[in-house]
Formats: C-alpha cells, sequence, structure tokens
C-alpha cells in the first residue's frame, strides 16, 4: 500500500463521509474533516507513519487535502 | 508549599437558550449542542460588570473558606473582557472588598488567566499570605458585536470564579506543582481587538489544546509519578464538551472524571475552571488523598496544568 493509501486509509476512518475526496479537494469545505476530526486525523497519522508532528507544523493548512498532507508527511519521513 | 481554602462562583440570573440564539443566528438549537454540548449560558445584567461579578465570586469564596477580607494580602484578577483598557478590574475589586493598598494585579490571560493566577497565587503566597485569585469575564459584550458569527457567540457566556491560595499547609488541599506554557506562534489565531469581533480559527484552536492539555497533564503527572488514572476529578477549563471528551480519551480516562457544567453556562472563558471548582468542592467535594487536577488551554496560546491534593 502506497503512502496515498495510507493516508486516504486514515481519513476515511476519522471522517463521518464515505465518498473518496479528490487530491486536491479541501477536506474541510467538503465535510470529510471537521475542527474535532482534525486532531483525531493527526494522530492517527503519527502512529501509522511511525513520527512525531511537532507543535509547530500543527497548522491546519498542512492538513487541508490528501496532496498536502502526503507531502507533509513525506517531508517527515 | 500553598494550599487552597475554597472556591466561589457567581452566575449572572438571566439564562439564555439555544433556541433563543438560534433564531439570531439561522441556524438550529440542536447544532449548537452538537458541537459545542452547550444548552444554555448566563448573560450578565447591563449594570453588571467584571468588577461587580469578581466581588460577588470573592465574596462566596471568603465565606466558604471561612476567611475574612482583612486575611487577604494580594487580589489576582484574570479577565479577558474587561469593560476598558485600563485600569483593570483588579484595583477596583479590592477596592469593593474594602483591602484597599495590598497588590491587586491584572492577568488579562483569555482561557487560561484562572489556572495561571492559581499557579502564581502558589509561589507568591510565601510572600503575601492568603492570595485570592478571582477570574471574571462578560463575553456576551464581545460575542453580540455585529456581525454576530455563528461559530463564536453561541459558545461563550458571562460569570466569575473566585479561589482562595494560602501560605504553607494552612488549607484542606495542598498545591502540590503546577505547569505553565506559551507559545505566540500561534497568537493570530484567537486574537480580539478593540471593538472588534472575536476571531478564532476554530481548527487551529481544537487541534492544538486537543494536544496540549493532555501533553501538560501527563509531564505534570510523570514529575509526580502519577498516572492520570490516580485522579480523583479533573477540573477543567470549560471550553467545549467535544475538547474535554477528547482530552479525556488522549489520558485514557473515563470522560465522567473530568468534571462538566459547560451544558448550563457555556464558556465562560477564564472564570469557568473556578466555577467548575466551586460547584465540584460544594458537592461531592474534596476527601482526604483525593488528588485533583485543574488544566486549562486559551489565546496565547496559553497552556497549563495544576496539581493538587486533598489531606
Amino acid at each position: 500500500m502506497d503512502n496515498k493509501d495510507r493516508i486516504l486509509g486514515i481519513v476515511r476512518k476519522v471522517s463521518t463521509k464515505t465518498a473518496l475526496p479528490a487530491p486536491d479537494e479541501s477536506l474541510f469545505d467538503s465535510g470529510f474533516l471537521d475542527s474535532f476530526a482534525l486532531p483525531d486525523m493527526v494522530g492517527e497519522l503519527e502512529r501509522e507513519f511511525g513520527i512525531k508532528i511537532p507543535d509547530s507544523d500543527l497548522n491546519p493548512r498542512k492538513f487541508e487535502s490528501l496532496a498536502r498532507i502526503q507531502s507533509y508527511i513525506e517531508s517527515r519521513m | 508549599m500553598a494550599a487552597i481554602r475554597g472556591f466561589g462562583a457567581y452566575l449572572p440570573s438571566r439564562v439564555v437558550t439555544n433556541e433563543e440564539l438560534a433564531a439570531q443566528l439561522y441556524c438550529e438549537a440542536g447544532w449548537i449542542l452538537d458541537v459545542s454540548g452547550i444548552e444554555e449560558r448566563r448573560y450578565a445584567g447591563p449594570d453588571e460588570t467584571v468588577a461587580s461579578m469578581g466581588v460577588a465570586a470573592a465574596e462566596q469564596c471568603l465565606e466558604r473558606a471561612g476567611a475574612g477580607a482583612a486575611d487577604i494580602g494580594m487580589v489576582l484578577v484574570s479577565s479577558s473582557s474587561n469593560e476598558r483598557r485600563f485600569p483593570g478590574p483588579a484595583s477596583g475589586i479590592a477596592h469593593a472588598l474594602s483591602v484597599d493598598g495590598i497588590p491587586a494585579i491584572d492577568l488579562p490571560v483569555a482561557s487560561a488567566g484562572g489556572l495561571f493566577g492559581m499557579a502564581l497565587a502558589a509561589s507568591l503566597s510565601a510572600i503575601y499570605g492568603n492570595i485570592l485569585v478571582i477570574a471574571s469575564e462578560k463575553m456576551s459584550a464581545i460575542v453580540s458585536r455585529h456581525p454576530l458569527e455563528r461559530g463564536v457567540a453561541p459558545l461563550f457566556g458571562d460569570g466569575a470564579g473566585a479561589c482562595l491560595i494560602a501560605r504553607g499547609e494552612d488549607g484542606p488541599v495542598e498545591i502540590v506543582d503546577s505547569v505553565l506554557h506559551s507559545d505566540g506562534a500561534f497568537a493570530e489565531d484567537l486574537r480580539l481587538g478593540w471593538d472588534a469581533p472575536l476571531e478564532m480559527n476554530g481548527r487551529s484552536v481544537i487541534l492544538h489544546a486537543s494536544r496540549k492539555i493532555p501533553s501538560a497533564i501527563a509531564e505534570l503527572l510523570g514529575k509526580h509519578g502519577q498516572s492520570a488514572l490516580s485522579i480523583q476529578v479533573f477540573l477543567m477549563h470549560q471550553a467545549n464538551q467535544n475538547l474535554m471528551d477528547r482530552v479525556a480519551r488522549a489520558l485514557e480516562v473515563d470522560a465522567g472524571r473530568f468534571y462538566s457544567n459547560i451544558r448550563r453556562y457555556g464558556n465562560t472563558s477564564s472564570a469557568s475552571m473556578q466555577i467548575a471548582a466551586a460547584e465540584w468542592w460544594k458537592d461531592p467535594g474534596p476527601r482526604p488523598g483525593d488528588l485533583i487536577c485543574f488544566a486549562a488551554f486559551g489565546a496565547g496560546f496559553h497552556w497549563g496544568a495544576l496539581l493538587a491534593r486533598a489531606v
């Protein structure tokens, strides 16, 4: 499973929506994530990829879309 | 070493329901409850001020602690919603309590000011003796500013809390330790300008709060060889029920250990933690051996935790 699929699996785990978001679609505007699903997703990303996301990187825009999440995660690996 | 002698609170009498606000905000009352856990909040009357509510909470605190104004060596007042730029409410509250002459200091720290005040008082009590820590907020005057924000206006209410911190072991609950933190990197994500609406990046605030609060609690408990499971009650800033539930989950404790009154009062900013403490202190209250953990997070960002033990 590649990184994109692993991230998609996490989004679907914390989201109440079952549809597939487009890579550049805003996960917030499209309703996949709300304010409380976001910290859940960040925690799941840390566990899945074995990384610690520093507080300085806790900017919601970094996690706005699947493409942004993938870019950020791969920069931390 | 410092001790907690007691708490007091004041809530205005006017109850503002979700139904009343929903009509103004063009949303459903049930939506407000779902996103916040809040059913109603209190709004101060036109003649009630940050200072007058703070005085009322202080008087109840002193009465419950069996202390008089003459016993106080310092007053610390937290408020982020004072009616004017200066002076802050501290000197006026001290005057109303007839303790002119002692230092009365303002702490304009939104949401976390009650916690910061208690932690500072625990250290300063060695010098000043009994310190009255008051947190008072009239948030309705802020969130009623137009344009009304659906994501902000329903969250807040008015009220005041107070706590009497004593030197040494002169109290039924000793303060064991505290941890305080600040980080200005995200200061713009929760801010209030003069005469402007409150601006909040809710995603950022919740993201940081849901990680920093449990982190501070774990840091504090770890310093003293304790786990979250050993805490009898968590008295946390009442920001949002969903946030409290997530903090409990992060600490792997039952959410029922987090005392909550947010359904009745909403978020009263820095006053909320002490209002919650005043209620819990009255019923059921601390029993010998209980460990009590206070925690808060707010604009700045400022956050931290304080550990106390009933003796």
